[in-house]
């Protein structure tokens, strides 16, 4: 499905992201780890074409910087790791947006189908009772779900989570990454997911790449990548042996 | 709320709104054409409204100046009010929407100040043609404000080609400052027209007639129909730029086709009728307690405020002190001040972070 290779971004004449080839197949939950600043967030954004690559990067054997916008989203969604709403927008009217790519017309009229996407992923997401909230009165974790109703309302064949859980409590990420699993796992899609919690990688992670300094420091099966010598080489801490110290406080 | 399975479609939901506020508009600006300083009755404005319009009319009990008072002064002046009102409001709601920032509106983008400049200029240098005193003015202005234009965007491209917000907002003001000393440089060299000057920069449609009408209606009805066609992009911007990418807008053609129709509405209608403030900021905001935040239904909203509000304002600039008159530009910004504390200090008392 996505097939990336030999890809390079450089901001400002720096090199952020250097030579990084992998792939993610349809029924993929694809982990993308690695410390701060070891460029996964810019690739993520290289691939959605906010910056320009080198290399190639291709959707279902199509070089995506020749996709439009429009038909690139009905293939590719991404939940971003923060949202910021300035303006009073109902939460039905942000998840309906998600039929963006889907809409014909000049005023887009949502047809019956979408409707029923948009009440199935405000089902799934548990929003269907504050559809018609303003989205400024939400919580982070509240937002964070809007935000992934969208996607769910968007119903790309991959997508893309950006630290879709970062600031939220234990119980939304929890909850966050088990409807996506069940949602993505049902229809045959694909995730490609940034994270920086090890466990929920190891947890619900199918295939794994561990960043380090822009380019790839292993990748293949999670158990494999992430191995005690591999987290100490790229986070310079003995992450294993913290996390097994951290168990004897739970008994 | 708890049965989803019941909600209307969205669009269907209170569509009585929309014939109700153009026939309340309707006749804000008929009770605006039949007042003035000149007593006209209802009737009568009727009347000459009916035989000027539609070519019928009881003409036969009224007095012979009324005609061109209502038909030729107040009709043509009111309209301009209204399309002002109108374009200045949904630039400041396309503008707010487009950089995902509730304190901008079209000034922000720097071509109101390019276009102010032109107006000066062809003040202090006395440009004028004897079949449309005003031509000299507005041709200038309209001129300035397109090469701002041209130039913000040439400048924002050169300094960041993704064209992004900020670089927008920054060019935008650093261009309104430049424009806006050169403009105060030749206010001060001035002289005789000193007064002119600085009664055209407050902004009045003081003495505007039917061939503004004329030149502006068709670049306001275009350009307004077609901003309006950008309302679920307008959605889509407004959770900010990335997000409106990631669900398949094409941001970067968008913003340029919807910035140059900005550029166009304000340049016309600084042309027309001078600066005016606090109208494209706050006209937005107003609205958007009424229609909530979906563009669909708050650019339509926002062109009937915002006409609704100038007329009245203008109005009152013309008659409070009558027959003498002051800049509208003096109004609107006082007494928009004034209904948005009110307004904002209610609403934030009823519902604490809705708004």
């Amino acid at each position: 499905m996505l097939d990336i290779q030999n890809m390079s971004v450089h901001l400002d004449h720096k090199t952020i992201v250097d030579g990084v080839t992998f792939h993610v197949d349809e029924n993929d939950f694809f982990m993308l780890i690695g410390p701060n600043g070891a460029g996964k967030s810019t690739l993520i954004k290289a691939i959605m074409r906010i910056y320009s690559y080198k290399g190639r990067v291709l959707l279902n054997g199509r070089e995506i910087s020749t996709i439009r916008p429009k038909s690139l989203a009905s293939l590719v969604g991404v939940l971003a790791q923060e949202h910021q709403p300035r303006f009073p927008h109902t939460v039905y009217e942000v998840v309906s947006l998600g039929r963006y790519a889907h809409m014909r017309g000049l005023f887009g009229m949502l047809g019956q189908k979408d409707r029923d996407k948009i009440e199935e992923a405000l089902t799934i997401t548990g929003m269907d009772h504050m559809a018609d909230q303003s989205v400024l009165t939400l919580s982070g974790g509240e937002l964070q779900r809007v935000y992934l109703a969208q996607l769910l309302a968007q119903d790309p064949s991959l997508l893309i989570l950006d630290e879709p859980a970062n600031h939220l409590d234990i119980k939304y990420q929890i909850t966050m990454f088990d409807i996506i699993k069940k949602w993505s796992k049902a229809r045959g899609k694909a995730v490609l997911a940034v994270v920086h919690d090890l466990n929920t990688a190891f947890c619900y992670g199918t295939r794994a790449l561990l960043m380090h300094e822009g380019r790839v420091y292993a990748q293949g099966k999670v158990s494999q990548v992430l191995t005690r010598d591999n987290l100490k080489a790229v986070y310079s801490v003995d992450v294993a042996q913290w996390m097994t110290d951290l168990m004897k406080h739970w008994g | 709320m708890p049965d989803t399975g019941g909600r209307l479609p969205e669009s269907k939901r209170s569509l009585w709104v929309y014939p109700l506020s153009v026939i309340l508009f309707a006749g804000v600006l008929f009770i605006a054409v039949s007042l003035g300083s000149v007593q006209v009755s209802l009737s009568d404005t009727w009347n000459i409204l009916l035989k000027y319009l539609f070519g019928k009319g009881n003409m036969a009990e009224i007095q012979s100046g009324a005609e061109t008072i209502i038909a030729m002064v107040r009709l043509p002046r009111v309209l301009l009010a209204a399309m002002t009102g109108g374009a200045l409001s949904l630039a400041g709601a396309v503008m707010q929407s487009l950089l995902k920032n509730p304190l901008a509106d079209g000034s922000t983008l720097g071509v109101s100040s390019g276009g102010a400049l032109g107006a000066v200029l062809s003040i202090v240098l006395g440009i004028r043609f004897s079949f449309f005193p005003e031509l000299g003015l507005t041709l200038s202005s309209i001129a300035f404000s397109f090469l701002s234009l041209i130039f913000i965007l040439t400048l924002t491209y050169k300094i960041d080609n993704s064209l992004s917000t900020n670089t927008i907002i920054l060019t935008g003001v650093i261009f309104s400052m430049l424009a806006g000393s050169i403009t105060s440089l030749l206010v001060v060299l001035s002289g005789d027209s000193l007064k002119q000057v600085v009664f055209w920069s407050m902004g009045s449609f003081s003495g505007k007639g039917w061939n503004h009408v004329i030149l502006m209606a068709p670049v306001f009805l275009i350009g307004s129909l077609v901003i309006i066609t950008f309302s679920k992009e307008l959605n889509a911007f407004s959770l900010g730029e990335e997000q409106a990418r990631y669900i398949g807008v094409d941001t970067k053609t968008v913003k340029m086709v919807l910035l140059v129709l900005v550029a166009v509405l304000i340049g016309v209608s600084v042309s027309v009728s001078g600066t005016i403030g606090f109208v494209g900021l706050v006209i937005p905001h107003i609205t958007r307690m009424i229609t909530g935040s979906d563009h669909r239904k708050l650019l339509p909203a926002s062109l009937i405020v915002g006409g609704v509000f100038m007329v009245l304002t203008d109005l009152l600039s013309r008659t409070l002190l009558s027959p003498e008159e002051f800049p509208v530009g003096v109004v609107t910004s006082f007494t928009g001040a004034v209904i948005f504390i009110v307004i904002f200090y209610r609403y934030n008392n009823r519902s604490a972070r809705k708004y």
